[in-house]
């Protein structure tokens, strides 16, 4: 226990980022509360990316937007730079937000359809780099734009112009003007092409390296999401069912329902496809409005037992830097008897 | 391949490429409103309308002084003349020369079209914004309220008021017209307003630390204000409608004062004998209301960036 404290501590210097225990509950209606995001506990490494993976409404979106106060959190604790930030307030918050910078599923609805791009990109720079010029202004967008791969001749067009990847490109611009220490990408490729997400993968990889950012990567592309991210989460209702390095969630899932996601990704050859054993998941995601009992999961779990259903499981370290949250495994990452497959 | 087709490579020069010059060239940078009123001006149609409407206005503010009749003034040796050197739109049962009288009457209709327009624009956009802005139970009371007032029939209003208050005069009409006028673009404001909110650019806005205020400057009044500009050039045609109708049934202006409705409800009891009467202020209210609701369609394709070819 000792130990273990002291390498946290050590690990702290380069940890950018600490939630604990955050929740978010939107009302709905007068007595029902949705739980987006349940007791989720998230360190970052500066410089890495950590992908988070789940299904639709499984509050990844909520999560990011969290993490960088676009929403309050209900509870939990949110340090950045080790600095508690979910209080924040006025021209504290303000100077929060410099560093922490967003790029959004939707490029059609995240540019003002009424200024033009060199406006867009400036709009950062006119809050928090107050003491540039016009011209230093004009420079600096036109080194964004070149930046992330964009002629400086946009600079004047509109968004409508533009294409779903510009767009995109036009986004990360906007992020980056602010020079930010910590992006959430909220699905920054879903809305595109398969040959555009590529190249706007490629992009943040680049600047990654370049500027030595840290991701927060929400997809539901598992393999896109396997193919950036050093670590991944996956989130089931809101809650984080298995975070672990990249390789080690991809190659040995514990989490049930990982195993379920990652049997389902596609294989190019054809052969592999064909015979691969995929676990097909029954029946719908629970309404978050009224989740099951104990673990989240269990609805849909092959395995769940009656422990399941009343106890909800603590994500639990099971193997070095490997968090999952089930029952099946005793605190040594065993399998607890046998597993019986309904 | 033969000897003849190829061209030897002595033939071939590279010229070289650049290619951050590959994309330069094209238009100068221009802003929102040049961009809008680049694009309006393409519109021949548009651009005719509010040709028409500059000369009826010209005519409106000038008009009345040019004929070198007052528009009061009766002649007796001078009634129903048909249109002549002397009266180019002839004259009324009383004598009164009809090119001042339609112009004077302009005024009262173009007066009421534009203000009771922009009143009820003022006070929707205020109304709309509000209940947006605040949303939950607030939003839905003003909205409650607007559905209310817009049940009421204005007809039994303007009656009501007129009753009331004793008069016919401008004022009461402004005040009848516009009592329940914003309503229709207090909703079209609040929805405009609602989705914007919801719109992930602000939300970028919201993250890059863009304060409340700059937000509402910035994103949300610009993305309604075409739509409010729009709304108005529709509703000036509709208020100088309503005004002419009721002057027309006799709740409107009252003689000596005029307006294109009234002018129009006194010439039809002759319609049969002097056309003219009637059609020289039905004229006008159709020019006018054509011309702007054609220049408010404009507007509308110019004011959207989309439309931007």
């Amino acid at each position: 226990m000792q130990e273990m404290k002291q390498t946290q501590n050590a690990d702290q210097a380069d940890e950018i980022l600490v939630a604990e225990d955050i929740c978010k509950y939107f009302k709905a209606g007068k007595k029902q509360t949705v739980k987006a995001v349940d007791h989720v506990n998230i360190r970052m490494k500066r410089g890495e990316t950590l992908g988070l993976v789940g299904e639709s409404g499984c509050g990844k979106t909520t999560c990011g937007r969290t993490l960088m106060r676009l929403y309050d959190p209900t509870s939990g604790k949110i340090y950045f730079e080790g600095r508690d930030i979910s209080k924040l307030k006025g021209k504290e918050l303000l100077s929060f937000k410099k560093d922490v910078q967003i790029i959004f599923q939707d490029p059609y609805a995240s540019l003002d359809p009424r200024m033009t791009i060199g406006e867009i990109i400036s709009e950062g720079m006119d809050v928090h780099l107050k003491n540039l010029s016009a011209k230093e202004k004009e420079a600096r967008v036109m080194e964004l734009l070149a930046k992330v791969g964009l002629n400086a001749e946009y600079a004047n067009r509109f968004a409508h112009e533009l294409s779903g990847g510009q767009r995109q490109r036009v986004g990360i611009a906007r992020a980056l003007a602010v020079e930010p220490k910590f992006i959430v990408c909220d699905e920054p490729i879903s809305a595109l092409d398969v040959s555009i997400q590529a190249q706007v993968v490629n992009l943040l990889m680049k600047l990654q390296r370049e500027m030595g950012l840290t991701y927060l990567f929400i997809s539901h592309d598992l393999s896109m999401v396997k193919h950036i991210s050093d670590r991944v989460g996956v989130m089931y209702l809101g809650s984080m069912a298995e975070l672990a390095d990249s390789e080690d969630l991809y190659g040995k899932p514990m989490h049930p329902y990982t195993q379920a996601l990652i049997s389902a990704i596609p294989e190019a050859d054809a052969d592999t496809e064909n015979t691969k054993d995929r676990i097909k998941l029954e029946g719908e995601v629970p309404s978050p409005l009224n989740p099951p009992s104990g673990c989240k999961f269990r609805t849909r779990c092959r395995f769940a037992t009656e422990r399941c259903a009343q106890e909800a499981p603590k994500l639990r370290e099971l193997r070095p830097n490997h968090f999952v949250a089930c029952h099946l495994y005793d605190d040594n990452g065993k399998l607890q008897g046998e597993l019986k497959a309904e | 391949m033969k000897q003849g087709t190829t061209i030897p490579a002595d033939k071939f020069r590279i010229i070289g490429i650049n290619e951050q010059e590959s994309e330069a060239l094209a238009r100068k940078r221009i802003g929102y409103w040049q961009d809008a009123w680049r694009r309006f001006k393409q519109n021949k149609i548009a651009l005719a309308a509010a040709v028409i409407l500059v000369i009826l206005i010209f005519f409106i503010i000038f008009g009345p002084m040019m004929s070198g009749y007052d528009y009061e003034a009766m002649d007796q040796s001078a009634i129903n003349q048909f249109p002549s050197a002397a009266h180019w739109f002839g004259t009324d049962s009383l004598g009164r020369d009809l090119f001042a009288r339609v112009w004077q009457a302009g005024r009262i209709s173009i007066i009421i079209g534009l203000v009771a327009a922009l009143v009820s624009s003022l006070v929707g956009s205020l109304y709309g914004g509000i209940a947006a802005y605040f949303g939950g139970t607030v939003d839905d009371v003003m909205m409650r309220i607007v559905e209310i007032l817009l049940s009421i029939p204005y007809l039994l209003i303007v009656i009501l008021i007129s009753v009331f208050t004793d008069s016919k005069s401008l004022g009461t009409m402004l005040v009848a017209l516009t009592l329940t006028g914003w309503c229709g673009i207090a909703r079209i404001v609040r929805g405009q307003m609602l989705q914007l909110k919801q719109q992930e650019f602000v939300l970028a806005a919201n993250a890059l630390g863009v304060s409340p205020m700059k937000i509402i400057l910035r994103h949300m009044i610009p993305n309604t204000l075409s739509l409010i500009i729009v709304a108005i050039t529709f509703d000036i045609p509709g208020y100088i409608f309503s005004e002419a109708f009721l002057s027309y049934v006799g709740l409107g202006i009252q003689s000596p004062q005029t307006s294109w409705g009234a002018l129009a409800s006194a010439a039809q009891e002759k319609f049969m004998f002097y056309p003219y009467q009637l059609f020289f202020p039905a004229l006008m209210i159709a020019l006018t209301m054509l011309s702007f609701t054609l220049m408010g369609d404009g507007l509308r394709d110019a004011l959207d960036p989309k439309q931007r070819k």
